[in-house]
């Protein structure tokens, strides 16, 4: 059903006094048996680009939907501009969305629609904006991310950077105040990688809005991101400025920020014996 | 016999489970689907086109060639009574009671519900639902529903148009090919059918556009978002409308007769 239009004016600012916009406390979440937090704290300070690296598999994108709450926690809590999410019930929860921009690693664009009616699509939902001013702010939106002359194309004629870049200017059409970016960086040439990070930075510090990029892409989120948090073992491993990851004294950060292939996580996911298992009975 | 009771338990379990989202799921679309109509018609045109109207030519020329064989067979069979001029009415029983609805939901499963399992169960495995869901989209009344719902105002339209084409089909069979008398051919079927009968053909259309759908909607919305998963979802979505579709024909029958 069509939601009701001019929700934004009508929502509560987000708390200003508090100088985190995002706070996580004590959060468990398992999947089965298998813990992908174990009592998980981390703040995300307003206005700044915060990064969530950490090895594949350490739930940098389960923690995105749980902030987002796509997915609810075990335990624990997490705040929203003071606000806790698991209080708010479904209309509250998509008042609160449309505060966020979300970048999927994949751009997720709608593919029965043109590049012009994606980012469109927000404004047509939860507006009742004139069509002359839709096209205004649509074609402002795409100019920004260098894509006005591609408004009438369809998703299938895009190439995964300019997918990426329709996607990125989706999720600012309604000004939010928190951009999240689930991997920007995948398989992007350089010439579209480094128009991303441009991008990033530049719309944080204009439009003062908070970022959250997930990625594991460790060269590139050093040159866009305030501060950075290490994930792995279910818990924040470090957190500091990328410069002050790239020194830290602990091996598993060490291994991380400088790929290398052993150390504390292991390069071999676990196994039997190497020679036992090709020369022994099993081989026969 | 422990493992045996526990996979009884279990399949048991789940099936009941499942049971009980599947009406849960039913009961969301049905509470959007006013709103819809009132407030997202355009939507909901925009899936009859894609349900309805891409699927006429499949079924204009299934209902052709269904009345042929009606009509050859209703010709060879009555002719050993004498009875070959009621070859109409035989042929128009057949499709406006049985195989008008069924043979149309059949197809209809083939043709449109896969479309529709597919495309949602893509839309989920490409974040598309997701990304409705952070723009704070309720992609159920927004996806699903109209989808639904173009299904459903769909369906009777095309039992109507297999209907009438596969009448015409018989008559071309037996009033061009076998010389059955075409005054006859249509005067017993005025005198013949009545609008009980019809009102049956109308029944059961909708409510086998209302189940294969549904089922379409439900498989596609829980694919497992992975190649694989949308496959077996689109498969899941013929097999079960044609069970479901042959069981609700039996029972409706038998009541209606």
């Amino acid at each position: 059903m069509r939601q009701e239009p001019e929700k934004k004016q009508q929502m509560k600012p987000l708390d200003p006094s508090s100088e985190n916009l995002i706070e996580i406390h004590d959060l468990k979440y398992s999947r089965g048996h298998r813990v992908i937090f174990e009592g998980l704290n981390l703040n995300i300070k307003r206005g700044e680009i915060t990064a969530l690296m950490g090895p594949s598999g350490t739930g940098k994108t389960t923690l995105l939907r749980l902030i987002t709450r796509q997915l609810i926690p075990q335990h624990g809590t997490i705040h929203i501009g003071g606000v806790d999410i698991a209080t708010l019930n479904l209309a509250e929860l998509y008042q609160l969305r449309q505060r966020f921009g979300m970048l999927f690693q994949n751009g997720a664009l709608l593919t029965d629609l043109s590049v012009f009616e994606n980012v469109a699509f927000p404004l047509r939902e939860h507006t009742k904006l004139t069509n002359r001013l839709i096209r205004h702010v649509v074609l402002t939106k795409l100019h920004a991310v260098g894509l006005r002359g591609a408004a009438d194309m369809m998703p299938s004629e895009l190439s995964g950077g300019m997918a990426r870049r329709v996607a990125l200017a989706r999720a600012m059409v309604m000004d939010p105040d928190i951009l999240i970016y689930d991997e920007p960086f995948v398989g992007l040439d350089p010439i579209s990688m480094g128009v991303i990070v441009r991008l990033v930075r530049r719309m944080n510090d204009t439009l003062g809005i908070t970022s959250i990029i997930v990625s594991h892409d460790v060269a590139e989120v050093s040159t866009v991101a305030d501060c950075s948090f290490l994930i792995s073992g279910g818990k924040v491993a470090a957190s500091g400025s990328p410069d002050e990851l790239r020194t830290a004294n602990s091996e598993l950060v060490r291994q991380f920020m400088h790929g290398m292939a052993d150390g504390p996580v292991a390069f071999h996911y676990h196994a039997p014996d190497y020679e036992e298992q090709l020369l022994g009975r099993d081989a026969e | 016999m422990t493992t045996l009771l526990r996979d009884l338990y279990n399949t048991s379990a789940e099936f009941v489970r499942t049971f009980g989202a599947f009406q849960l799921f039913s009961l969301r679309l049905i509470r959007h689907s006013p709103g819809i109509l009132v407030s997202r018609f355009d939507l909901v045109v925009k899936q009859i086109f894609n349900t309805g109207a891409l699927s006429l030519v499949i079924i204009m020329v299934c209902g052709l060639f269904v009345g042929g064989v009606l009509g050859l067979q209703g010709y060879s069979n009555l002719a050993r009574f004498n009875a070959e001029d009621s070859v109409g009415v035989f042929a128009a029983f057949g499709l406006i009671k049985e195989l008008g609805p069924v043979i149309t939901a059949l197809l209809f499963a083939g043709r449109a519900g896969t479309s529709l399992a597919s495309e949602i169960g893509l839309m989920k495995a490409t974040d598309q639902l997701s990304a409705m869901e952070m723009m704070a989209v309720n992609p159920v009344p927004r996806v699903l529903v109209p989808r639904f719902l173009g299904g459903v105002i769909a369906m009777p339209f095309l039992v109507a148009v297999f209907s009438m084409v596969g009448l015409f089909g018989t008559h071309l069979v037996a009033v061009e090919l076998l010389s059955v008398d075409v005054g006859a051919f249509w005067q017993q079927i005025q005198i013949t059918v009545d609008m009980h009968d019809i009102n049956e053909g109308i029944f059961k259309s909708i409510v086998f556009g209302v189940a294969a759908s549904m089922i379409a909607v439900w498989e596609g919305y829980n694919a497992v978002p992975t190649a694989e998963g949308v496959g077996r979802a689109t498969t899941r979505t013929v097999v079960i409308t044609a069970i479901v579709v042959l069981v609700f024909d039996f029972m409706i029958t038998a009541v209606m007769l």
